[in-house]
């Protein structure tokens, strides 16, 4: 069995208002100083060995990502 | 690094070579724009032109057949209307010094390729049409359509394009109270995504979208602009990065935009608050050509000039051109004209909303639109020619060659349900497939309560509203098409749709008033496609002066097709009515008073052309479509009314698909109550359960007001028959000597199917 | 009397909040997320919207707001304050009230008419409700589950602080049917459903949502004269 997160995050180019809301928010709570904040998804999955990289990469591309407007990031943690 | 193209280096380089043909113009619309210049156009101008003068933008393909319109339309007609065809949206007088705004807005390829952001930035889209007239939203509607309902990707759009809808339209606010879904393998790979909205102000409000009073200050607000949508001009990314990664990252850029609701909720609000303080001159939303309409218009409908400082525009994007700032499509931004002494004003409220507001140009008498980016002229057009000068094409129209043939193959010899057997098997078929199931899967993800004024929502015929707490004064909205019929006769189709949409304001006891529309069709290029789309529209125009009420507006969506097929022509017509106070609303369901009369209004006749029997049990199209009959539609209209006001009514619904058999399902059902029918012995049951007959209306009368109700139907000669009785305690829908469904057998099969489709 | 209601950006049902207060017979008060002003007010309602698009989490960024802080501070002092759905999220978030609401089980948004049964009408919000009354009121949501520990759960039980469940169905999974709840001293109330869209059978399903708003007038008289 292998542990392997799939990071999914808005493309830079595209509006992201999740992120845009917390980032307007924080001054009003006090902190000062961060300047963008973008807002994705995580997720965790664990497979079989037998899984490979490719499909790994299908998987998030095909259904937890819209390549249309999401890019995404696939790491395998252990193995 | 980047070199931006001036109307200088325009005139230093006349013959550089322009990639107008890939931004989609035609060698003799690129030679008229060098001629309207005096000069090539700068990639900025280009720009602006190729958006302004493409289909979407500038009907060039559907301008020449608006005459229709106005050949149709009375000085009566015209009376009632405040803002007409070629405004943001149509405005009509309802009375009590109340006026309304309403229109319909296609958003079909956007959501095809993203069904989620694609159906919530048609949403936010039309709400800004209605805001730019003055008017408050106050609810919206969709007709919807898809493909096959159990092909594989329709389980992808439709779920993508109600949550979508419903996601934004919950966050902002607006009740969602009507619209229609549809299925049918033609729209397979181009769903039809079409948003109505519905808004209203006092009168003295309305505003129109022109940059009037030298001087004044133009202004930007609302979101940031950024590099949304703007895949249409990446090719001049090309001429302008000279390092080539940049110009490749802009050409794989997505033409999809993403909404952002809150945004656009305080949008709305701050708006308000402006129009309350009477801060805004001419308001223009940003929709599909962005700035490049915004300033056109405003300026080509005001005093005829205007300077826009382009490097003022508040950017998301780093290192964008002004090309693309020009065509972006970002969401959820305004251009609004203020006095220069209103401007502090106008700014305390956008910072009270939190609203990011800009002075980005002003208002000239120079006759042209001036666009200058850090100081150097990228811009210096005749607005008008860009925004309502541009191009009219006169496209060939030929009646496609099978159309007799399709017309010729008449449903008269379909084998049909004789036995009482066969036709129960065929009322539960019927009812439980997609186009005639229930729609409570789709309809209770939107919020129908919000605001508190809605009287009627899904799935009574008609939406309605309440416009005034005081008086209870309202609206009630319906749109309708049903693309078979169309196909079949696009005239005759096309009135069936008006019909239907009037029929149904009118079974909720509201005056029918203005028409509003939207044509989706296949390719313009195709002569076959360009004759039902003006046979569409010159039965809509005919058919809104035989009924009295003006078309306000519309919209066009061309290029329609799965794969090389064309859409089923479906010219969405959707009509507006007033009813001075909604307590006296007519309900759908059935059993709000012991003891009802069901009678049937208007006449039944053998017809089964695109009727949805045909449909479902034959996969069958062909043949005529129903008849229509406007006089008498207008005539069932005013009985409608008449018993609405005279409280003659307990329940009224609407007999469309499905025919009667339908109707009585849906009565029982919503109103939770059993019933009797009686069924004509003269007329063939399969006739009298399935026949799709327009301008027929069932309504519940009770005992005591039958006889004036009945005496009323004769002495004016509408056609009536007392079909059956309401039975509270039965449980059951009873048709006599045919069949009897316990109503939890109606109910599983009515509601079962959407949930087991897309769940 | 006085009712406030908050309006925050993106609240979208205190319209309709206020139209519940003076269908009572109160007066209805606007209150600003930016003002901490609570403008005399002898009771709150944090009505139903999506304060600040419900980015993050719902109610995670509306509880930060000046007035909140006021709301927390009065409703400690025994002010009576209703939260309606979105309100109910802020509420929670404000730990006024205990629990958080997750994503519906059926993950869409849900707008239905709800049979809801009143389990304690003992709340500054209930008094005027018989024990064990079912009322239908809509609900709609898409972020509407219910959740808490399991002690939680067991003590909200033990003390009769389940205010309102669901019967008939459960729209969208929440741990034990739980719709509503309130707090120790039976002042703060937060539910799910909007008793303020069902006060008139002619725009709702029904008129037993005002039954919330009279309970409140009775329990600021009473606040008053003890």
């Amino acid at each position: 069995m292998a542990r392997v997160v799939v990071d999914v995050i808005p493309k830079p180019e595209i509006l992201d208002p999740q992120g845009q809301a917390i980032v307007k928010a924080l001054p009003r709570l006090g902190f000062t100083g961060v300047k963008d904040v973008r807002q994705g998804k995580h997720f965790e999955l664990e497979v079989d060995d037998e899984v490979d990289d490719a499909t790994l990469a299908k998987i998030a591309e095909s259904f937890l990502s819209n390549p249309v407007i999401e890019d995404y990031v696939v790491r395998r943690v252990e193995s | 690094m980047t070199e931006i193209d001036t109307v200088e280096k325009a005139a230093t380089d006349p013959e550089r070579p322009q990639p107008y043909a890939e931004l989609g113009l035609k060698d003799d619309e690129y030679a008229h724009i060098r001629e309207i210049l005096g000069r090539r156009p700068t990639e900025a101008e280009l720009a602006m032109y190729s958006v302004m003068w493409s289909e979407h933008c500038s009907y060039k393909s559907s301008k020449v057949h608006w005459k229709h319109w106005k050949a149709n339309t009375t000085p009566e007609m015209q009376a009632k209307m405040l803002a007409g065809v070629g405004e943001n949206a149509g405005v009509v007088d309802i009375g009590d010094g109340w006026a309304v705004s309403f229109k319909v807005e296609s958003h079909n390829h956007p959501s095809y390729v993203e069904p989620y952001q694609g159906a919530a930035t048609g949403v936010g889209g039309i709400v800004r049409d209605i805001i730019a007239m003055g008017a408050r939203p106050l609810a919206v509607m969709d007709p919807l359509r898809f493909g096959a309902a159990d092909h594989p990707d329709t389980k992808r759009v439709l779920p993508g394009v109600v949550a979508g809808i419903g996601g934004y339209g919950n966050c902002l606010g607006l009740p969602n109270i009507g619209g229609e879904v549809v299925f049918d393998p033609s729209y397979q790979g181009n769903p039809l995504v079409n948003a109505m909205c519905i808004g209203a102000m006092r009168t003295e409000d309305l505003h129109v979208a022109k940059a009037s009073g030298v001087g004044n200050k133009v202004i930007l607000f609302g979101a940031r602009t950024g590099l949304d949508g703007i895949g249409g001009v990446s090719v001049l990314a090309s001429e302008t990065f000279s390092d080539d990664e940049d110009a490749a990252s802009r050409k794989k850029l997505p033409s999809v935009q993403v909404g952002d609701p809150f945004t656009e909720k305080v949008l709305i609000e701050c708006c308000m608050e402006l129009f309350a303080q009477r801060l805004v001159v001419g308001i223009q939303d940003l929709g599909g050509a962005g700035l490049s309409c915004a300033t056109s218009e405003l300026a080509s409908a005001g005093d005829g000039g205007m300077h826009v400082e382009l490097d003022k525009v508040p950017l998301r994007a780093g290192g964008m051109t002004p090309a693309e700032i020009l065509s972006s499509e970002s969401q959820e931004r305004m251009c609004a004209v203020v006095r220069p002494e209103d401007v502090e004003a106008f700014m305390a409220v956008c910072k009270k909303w939190d609203v990011l507001a800009t002075e980005i140009g002003e208002v000239t008498d120079t006759g042209r639109l001036v666009i200058t980016w850090h100081g150097e002229t990228v811009v210096d057009v005749p607005p008008r020619t860009v925004a309502h000068e541009g191009p009219e094409y006169h496209r060939p129209i030929a009646r496609p060659a099978d159309q007799d043939e399709l017309q010729a193959d008449d449903p008269a010899n379909l084998p049909r349900p004789s036995t009482p057997e066969e036709l129960r098997e065929t009322l539960l078929q019927l009812i439980s497939s997609p186009n005639l199931a229930s729609k409570e899967w789709v309809t209770s993800q939107y919020d129908r309560y919000v605001r508190g004024n809605t009287v009627l929502a899904q799935p009574s015929d008609g939406g309605m509203i309440r416009i005034d707490e005081e008086t209870g004064r309202g609206v009630a909205a319906s749109t309708d098409c049903n693309g078979r019929y169309v196909k079949l006769d696009p005239y005759v189709g096309t009135q069936l749709a008006l019909a239907e949409a009037y029929r149904n304001v009118a079974t909720t006891g509201a005056t029918p008033l203005a028409v509003t529309n939207c044509l989706n069709f296949g390719s313009p290029e195709d002569p076959g496609v360009m004759w039902q789309f003006e046979q569409a529209v010159k039965g809509l125009a005919e058919g809104c002066r035989e009924l009295g009420i003006p078309v306000t507006g519309g919209n066009v969506s061309f290029y329609n097709q799965t794969g090389s097929t064309a859409i089923l022509p479906t010219p969405v017509v959707g009509v507006l009515g007033v009813i001075d106070d909604v307590r006296r609303r007519i309900p759908t369901g059935i059993g709000a008073e012991a003891g009802e009369t069901l009678i049937l209004l208007g006449e039944t006749r053998d017809e089964f052309g695109g009727s949805e029997w045909a449909h479902v049990v034959h996969g069958h199209l062909g043949g005529r479509p129903p008849q229509v009959d406007l006089a008498r539609e207008k005539l069932l209209a005013e009985i409608l009314v008449a018993g609405s006001r005279d409280g003659l009514l307990s329940a009224a619904h609407d007999l469309s698909e499905g025919g009667l058999a339908q109707a009585l399902v849906e009565t029982v059902l919503i109103g939770q109550t059993g019933a009797r029918i009686i069924l004509d012995e003269d007329q063939d049951p399969f006739v009298q359960l399935f026949s799709e007959s327009a301008g027929r209306v069932l309504v519940a009368v009770p005992r005591t007001e039958e006889l004036r109700f009945t005496e009323m139907c004769t002495a004016r000669g509408l056609p009536w028959r007392r079909t059956g009785v309401v039975d509270p305690e039965s449980g059951e829908l009873e048709i006599q000597d045919v069949a009897t469904f316990p109503l939890e057998e109606l109910r599983q099969a009515w509601e079962g199917t959407l949930p087991a489709l897309f769940d | 009397m006085k009712i406030g209601v908050i309006t925050f950006p993106g609240t979208l049902d205190d319209v309709d909040a206020a139209r519940a207060a003076r269908a009572v017979g109160a007066e209805a008060v606007s209150l600003w997320h930016a003002d901490d002003d609570l403008r005399g007010v002898d009771a709150v309602v944090v009505p139903g919207g999506f304060s600040y698009g419900d980015y993050l989490r719902a109610g995670a960024i509306a509880r930060f707001a000046p007035v909140m802080q006021s709301v927390v501070d009065a409703a400690r002092g025994g002010m009576p304050v209703l939260g309606i759905c979105n309100g109910f999220q802020i509420l929670c978030e404000a730990g006024l009230l205990p629990g958080v609401m997750l994503r519906n089980v059926g993950l869409h948004f849900v707008c239905k008419d709800q049979w809801l049964r009143v389990e304690n009408t003992e709340t500054a919000w209930t008094t005027r409700f018989d024990t064990g009354a079912d009322i239908l009121i809509p609900v709609k949501n898409i972020d509407g589950r219910y959740t808490a520990s399991a002690e939680t759960v067991r003590e909200l039980e033990a003390e009769g602080r389940v205010v309102f469940r669901y019967v008939d169905g459960n729209p969208n999974g929440s741990i034990n049917d739980i719709a509503g709840i309130c707090s120790a001293n039976r002042r703060v109330v937060g539910l799910m459903p909007h008793p303020e869209h069902a006060i008139d059978a002619l725009t709702g399903p029904s008129d037993d949502g005002l039954g919330v708003f009279y309970s409140v007038l009775d329990a600021t008289r009473s606040l008053v004269t003890a």
